[in-house]
């Protein structure tokens, strides 16, 4: 006990054995993107059906799609990410690290993007889609021309915020030694013993990354906004 | 000659409230009929069911012989096809109370939609004929703009514009002044009497009795899910023959 | 197979059951100590001074943008190279915390801002002191606008209880696990697990809508 608070006394920051492995973190953060932005981009196709079904006036559709996102939702998803991994193979589902872990967060994402969706559709006015019945449009073409645009513009901001809690999820994928981000800097710091440096580091490019994420989202708000 | 519209002993309910207890009318190519009456008697649900935008349990509804929504087949009556519902709709053009323009389109990408998605029109083809019917209802100036952009009256004009460009048989109006602020009332009726006098056939949904009596060739009085009384405008507004009719022109604004 | 499982289940209820405790502990003191930094955050964030503010939105801007993992490895790691030996519990406690702060921070700072300026220039207007208006106008209906979504971040702090797992400690998730490297049942015992989470979430899932319905103001 003495020691080592004789050793914090000593402690200086040196940010010298980060920087040498700072490769390794850039690798680990792109790998990161690269999970977060396939596992989002299945789960919005998830996410826009369920919230089809959510919305649903066909029971058949709208409570196994409720039931979905209910069970996701209010289960952690560390436990989600250990089970696809570690207890699937035994149903002889045998994915890879990382596809078992993208799998994973797609479903996840498939939830709570639902959720998302479902928010911006019930906003959509009935009257929309009986004035593209009116002039004789198909309900896909009345949901691919109307429905979906309209809700995508209103649901951007809440989109954006769960896009940015999805990517941080993706440490999640550190568990099963996917070898992203907060993976790597969890070996630095094992290897270095530069503990703080590290997770200083870490942390900043994780808060870079959900800034940067977050005017994206705000810069595509602007672009797509309706003028009035 | 086949009647342009013909209803046929037409019966709605919702649940268990019947709202159309079985309404006959027939309509000629040219015709314009005013269908008024007070709110609940039926009349916007009539105008929704000739648009099946509204399923109905009997009676039939053709135009110009078609007949609307359903099929009888070995005495089974069946809705048709989504596809030839979608395209027998495409027949009658209709606006609404709440216009409902889409939002996040320009007027002109408002009016070319449907050319483009059901008339399979090329861009350029939809886009000449947005600009003329926008003109037609004088603002081509605004085709660029976006709803938001819009006073209600330029709207609603923006949304007969989008209607009537799909080149319908019939145009259906559904109270199409009611959510306007007065002063813009009249633009959107001096829209609708320049059709009537081209001759298009137009079944209009109104509270706006004075423009009934003015651009109708006949008016329908609606009185609880039945036509209570019809005829020239001219006779039912002046010499109404039911008390019910009477009572609703007492309580009803000429303005 | 079933049978067998029971049994393990039954074998295993003492270890599953303590880790059951330790995840409610963690999410329960996670929770409270959470919500009081947050309360105060959530203060600083619409009353503070100029410097205080943007030091405290600085600090929920850092702690929402870092994955709750980070903040748990980091907590624990960091605090002992530092001297302060806190253990896993502790440290992955406080890091649950910190993330729940500034969380709850910006509830509550959107919960005062969404009442309309009307509201404390009214109180002004029949002589309320600023501590009365908070006390009497701003606090009562601010706690109802964000009692509901309070809930569901309470749901969140039982989910990421979960993380604690990774630094080593006992809850019901490194049971399960140790459970698992004994039985070899993963699929079984992972679905149990999950099963539970889903069935204390759930819960506090239902509360938020209750509490929702009730804390709506009456109209």
């Amino acid at each position: 006990m003495f020691h080592e608070t004789a050793a914090s006394m000593t402690y200086s920051l040196n940010f010298a054995a980060v920087w040498r492995s700072f490769d390794l973190l850039l690798e680990g953060l792109a790998l990161s993107l690269g999970l977060a932005f396939v596992a989002i981009l299945i789960g919005c196709v998830i996410g826009l059906v369920t919230a089809f079904g959510l919305v649903s006036g066909r029971a058949l559709l709208r409570k196994p799609a409720g039931l979905y996102v209910t069970v996701i939702r209010n289960t952690p998803i560390l436990v989600l990410v250990l089970f696809s991994y570690f207890a699937l193979p035994e149903l002889g589902v045998r994915l890879g690290k990382i596809e078992s872990f993208v799998a994973t967060l797609a479903i996840y994402s498939g939830a709570y993007l639902a959720e998302v969706f479902r928010g911006g559709l019930i906003a959509i006015p009935p009257g929309q889609r009986e004035a593209g019945l009116a002039i004789g449009l198909t309900e896909m073409q009345i949901r691919t021309s109307i429905i979906i645009p309209l809700m995508l513009r209103s649901v951007l901001p809440s989109l954006g915020s769960t896009m940015i809690s999805l990517f941080k999820d993706t440490s999640l994928a550190a568990a099963i030694a996917v070898p992203e981000l907060t993976f790597e800097a969890r070996k630095i710091n094992v290897e270095t013993f530069r503990v703080i440096e590290t997770w200083i580091v870490a942390s900043c490019l994780y808060v870079a990354t959900c800034s940067l994420l977050a005017a994206l989202m705000r810069a595509a708000e602007r672009r797509l906004a309706v003028p009035r | 000659m086949t009647n342009l519209l013909e209803i046929r002993d037409l019966h709605k309910r919702y649940g268990t409230v019947e709202v159309l207890k079985g309404v006959d009318c027939s309509m000629r190519q040219g015709e314009v009929i005013s269908i008024i009456g007070s709110s609940g008697s039926g009349k916007t649900t009539m105008l929704r069911c000739i648009n099946m935008l509204e399923e109905f349990q009997g009676g039939t509804i053709a135009i110009d012989g078609q007949e609307i929504g359903y099929e009888t087949a070995g005495g089974a009556r069946r809705r048709k096809p989504e596809r030839e519902i979608a395209r027998q709709r495409a027949l009658t053009g209709m606006a609404f109370q709440q216009f409902n323009l889409f939002p996040h389109m320009t007027a002109a990408a408002n009016v070319m939609l449907g050319l483009v998605k059901v008339k399979k029109m090329s861009r350029d083809e939809a886009m000449v004929l947005a600009e003329k019917w926008l003109d037609r209802v004088g603002l081509l100036s605004r085709k660029d703009h976006y709803p938001g952009q819009l006073s209600g009256g330029q709207q609603q004009r923006v949304a007969i514009a989008r209607a009537i460009a799909m080149n319908p048989k019939l145009m259906l109006f559904d109270e199409v002044t009611s959510a306007l602020d007065p002063e813009l009332v009249n633009e959107v009726l001096q829209v609708i009497k320049g059709l009537a006098e081209d001759g298009m056939s137009m079944l209009i949904v109104t509270h706006e009795m004075r423009f009934a009596y003015e651009v109708s060739s006949r008016v329908i009085f609606m009185n609880q899910g039945r036509i209570g009384e019809e005829g020239d405008p001219r006779e039912m507004f002046l010499k109404p023959k039911t008390e019910r009719l009477a009572e609703f022109l007492k309580t009803s604004t000429f303005n | 197979m079933d049978f067998s499982f029971l049994d393990q289940l039954w074998l295993a209820r003492i270890p599953l059951l303590k880790g059951l405790g330790v995840s409610v502990s963690i999410s329960l003191l996670s929770i409270v100590v959470g919500t009081v930094l947050g309360v105060f955050v959530g203060l600083a964030l619409v009353y503070g001074l100029r410097p205080v503010k943007w030091i405290v939105r600085g600090y929920t801007d850092f702690i929402r943008g870092t994955p709750v993992l980070v903040l748990v490895l980091a907590s624990y790691y960091v605090l002992s190279t530092i001297g302060i030996d806190l253990g896993p519990f502790q440290a992955g406690v406080l890091a649950l915390a910190v993330f729940c702060s500034s969380h709850v921070g910006e509830l509550v700072r959107g919960a005062l801002q969404s009442i309309p300026k009307g509201q404390t220039e009214a109180a002004k207007a029949i002589g309320l002191t600023f501590a009365q208006t908070f006390a009497y106008v701003l606090g009562p209906q601010a706690l109802r606008q964000a009692l509901p979504a309070w809930v569901n971040t309470a749901a969140e702090m039982v989910k990421a209880s979960t993380l604690l797992s990774i630094i080593g400690v006992s809850e019901l998730l490194l049971r399960t696990q140790e459970v698992i490297s004994r039985t070899f049942m993963s699929l079984e015992f992972y679905f149990f697990a999950g099963f539970l989470y889903f069935v204390i979430n759930y819960g506090i899932e239902r509360f938020g809508r209750y509490v929702e319905r009730k804390t709506a103001v009456p109209s």
